[in-house]
């Protein structure tokens, strides 16, 4: 499979008045052609950052890529002038915001803000621009494309709205698409709607996915990988099932027994103990360790070695170090 | 549409209405009357004139009178100046006093958005300290001082510009410059801090994520959403510069509306008074209203366009 996208060691800071937040920390992620990445984790660990240096959409100052890579089709979206970012947004990667409410501009219409982008990127007609947003309108499920394209957004409620910020997302036909927590804003029966449009969507266009969320019920339908984020670093990956069957780092496993289950009556949200590290200082060794259950001395002191432990299977914890599994063995 | 412009048009004429009913009951309590002051006129003559005007009648037969002149647009002629209807004093006066208004505002508007814009696009840079600096010192100066003071620093001492008369465009340099930088001041601090807090906005982000350029991010995205509470507030910006032309056309000796308004009250030239008041009062109240529709068409949530509106 060709891989769209290859992220290396990427570092993120941004200069706040209390001193440098390090969002990001080294982050590794790759993505294949046509495949659903999900990047879950608490809130603050650093996905939007992440998502956002993609397209090069860190406000700086203050916030700057510090060091590595991302490769998007081989080449390197960090050293691109900002004109040629520019040709690539909106075109070959397209991004679907948190909230419907606010993604929209209150004083254009929709077919304005839909048609823009085709008319800055592609030399077509007005009504050409139009007739294809009208097509993209009917495919994300909104009936009179017609009438709608001279509505305003608050004509529109919060699901529609989300329909109508794909529709602009796939203007263009990209081949990557980023979605930022694209139904945390919604209501449940709204959410699973769009989800299902999404997957009816990658089946049309092949488009590769990257799907930012909190909430591991959404990746379970939908993701075909998952990289699981904490304290501005991958701590783990792994396709959905060796994710949800055997996560092998501890704050996987915990994220996972926080998901309320439909299947087990009664059992209830256990969040995990503590919060995590700040990120002006952030620990030497692992930055789960203060609230790892199975923290160990060495955990404190120096960050796991990366473990791969299947081809798609990868973990950043010691206990997959020889003598902690040794230890483990002799003493249960 | 029609619905709404209709409702807003009866508020005019009640707002109207009221603004001149209190003008006149006022304008009675003033001390004095048109003629005290001049002890050669003799008790005939007096009652005369006064039967002239009307001012013997009892107080609620001149109302009568007084909105029958306001429904027939004829203020009658003026006590003081004999010669002179009030209606050809506002016609004389009305077109200077517009002219230094307009330009006034205009100058304002556009310099006073272009600073705010470009303060906030060079956020807490040079340029942003600069301009604030500017608007800071606009908002704090009252327009009769920075009239003094450009008279006494580019028209007397420099030399460069005519101090007084509204004759050429030159004449009208310093008296514009004079009213229009309060507002102008108000509007960059008020456009700066609107553009900064729109640049947050998501759909800003958006705008950014389709690739479109800076340039056409701000035109377009931007400036629209920035500038509608500049468009707030531009009614009460216009009444103030409506007064303000009271004092800049005395100072410098403009023969505008505000002189002629003045002068009657001065003069306790009460057709001259109650005639100035509601010109300008319906006057102002015509431009909160074009505001308000403007408001709608920049601001689609604002359903002019449907039944009832707001
Ligand atoms: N513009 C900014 N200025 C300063 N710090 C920032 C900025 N944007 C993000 N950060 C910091 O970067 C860190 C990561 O933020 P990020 O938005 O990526 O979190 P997240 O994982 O997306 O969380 P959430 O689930 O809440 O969206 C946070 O600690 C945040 O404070
Ligand atoms: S490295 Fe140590 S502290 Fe970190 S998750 Fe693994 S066991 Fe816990
Ligand atoms: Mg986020």
């Amino acid at each position: 499979m060709e891989k769209i996208l290859d992220i290396r060691d990427l570092h993120v800071s941004f200069k706040t008045f209390g001193g440098e937040v390090q969002a990001v920390r080294g982050v590794n992620l790759e993505l294949y052609r046509g495949e659903t990445l999900a990047i879950v984790g608490e809130s603050g660990c650093g996905k939007s950052v992440t998502a956002n240096s993609i397209m090069r959409l860190i406000p700086t100052p203050p916030g700057e890529i510090k060091d590595g890579s991302i490769l998007f089709k081989g080449q390197d979206m960090t050293q691109l002038s900002d004109k040629e970012v520019r040709k690539i947004r909106g075109v070959d990667i397209s991004m679907i915001f948190q909230d419907p409410m606010t993604a929209l501009n209150p004083t254009l219409t929709v077919g304005d803000q839909l048609t823009e982008g085709l008319r800055q990127h592609r030399s077509i007609s007005r009504k050409e621009a139009d007739k294809q947003a009208m097509e993209m309108l009917t495919l994300v499920g909104i009936p009179n494309p017609v009438e709608r394209m001279k509505q305003y957004p608050h004509e529109f409620s919060g699901g529609m709205r989300q329909r109508i910020v794909i529709a602009m997302a796939l203007i263009c036909d990209p081949e990557l698409l980023i979605a930022d927590e694209p139904t945390t804003a919604l209501d449940v029966t709204i959410q699973a709607q769009i989800l299902q449009l999404f997957q009816k969507i990658q089946k049309q266009t092949g488009v590769s996915i990257i799907l930012i969320t909190h909430d591991l019920g959404v990746v379970a339908k939908i993701a075909d990988r998952i990289a699981v984020m904490y304290a501005g670093k991958v701590i783990e990956t792994g396709t959905r099932k060796e994710i949800f069957y055997t996560p092998q780092h501890p704050y996987t496993r915990g994220l996972l027994h926080s998901v309320p289950r439909l299947d087990q009556k009664g059992e209830k949200l256990i969040p995990i103990d503590g919060t995590p590290p700040d990120l002006f200082s952030p620990p030497e060794g692992c930055p789960f360790a203060a609230r790892c259950p199975m923290a160990m001395e060495v955990c404190t002191k120096v960050y796991p070695f990366h473990s791969k432990l299947s081809r798609t299977h990868d973990v950043d914890c010691w206990l997959q170090d020889e003598r902690a599994k040794k230890y483990m063995a002799s003493t249960y | 549409m029609a619905k709404y412009i209709l409702k807003r048009f009866i508020y005019m004429i009640v707002t109207v209405f009221i603004i001149a009913t209190l003008t006149f009951f006022l304008m009675n309590l003033l001390p004095g009357s048109p003629f005290n002051e001049e002890r050669t006129t003799n008790e005939a003559v007096q009652r005369n004139l006064e039967a002239h005007y009307h001012l013997d009648e009892p107080l609620v037969v001149q109302y009568v009178l007084y909105l029958k002149s306001i429904v027939t647009l004829d203020f009658g002629p003026s006590i003081k100046q004999p010669t002179e209807t009030v209606n050809s004093l506002l016609g004389r006066g009305f077109p200077i006093s517009a002219e230094l208004g307009i330009w006034t505002i205009l100058i304002a508007l556009i310099s006073g958005v272009a600073l705010g814009v470009f303060a906030a696009l060079k956020h807490n840079g040079v340029i942003d300290y600069i301009a604030m600096t500017i608007a800071v010192l606009g908002i704090s100066i009252p327009n009769f001082v920075l009239a003094t003071l450009l008279i006494q620093q580019l028209a007397v001492n420099l030399g460069v510009l005519p101090a007084a008369t509204w004759s050429s465009p030159q004449h009208m340099v310093l008296p514009i410059v004079a009213l229009a930088t309060g507002p102008m001041a108000i509007i960059a601090r008020l456009t700066r801090s609107s553009m900064l807090e729109t640049l947050t906005q998501d759909y800003i982000k958006m705008a950014r994520a389709k690739g479109l350029s800076p340039a056409k991010i701000i035109v377009k995205h931007a400036l629209k959403n920035a500038l509608m509470p500049v468009v707030t507030i531009l009614g009460t910006l216009l009444a103030g510069v409506l007064t303000g032309t009271f004092v800049i056309e005395k100072i410098f000796a403009i023969p505008g509306m505000g002189k002629y308004f003045v002068e009657g009250i001065n003069q306790r030239d009460y057709p001259v008074i109650m005639g100035t008041t509601v010109f300008y009062s319906a006057f102002l109240v015509l431009m909160l209203f074009l505001v308000d529709i403007a408001y709608g068409i920049l601001d689609p949530r604002i359903k002019l366009h449907k039944e009832g509106g707001k």
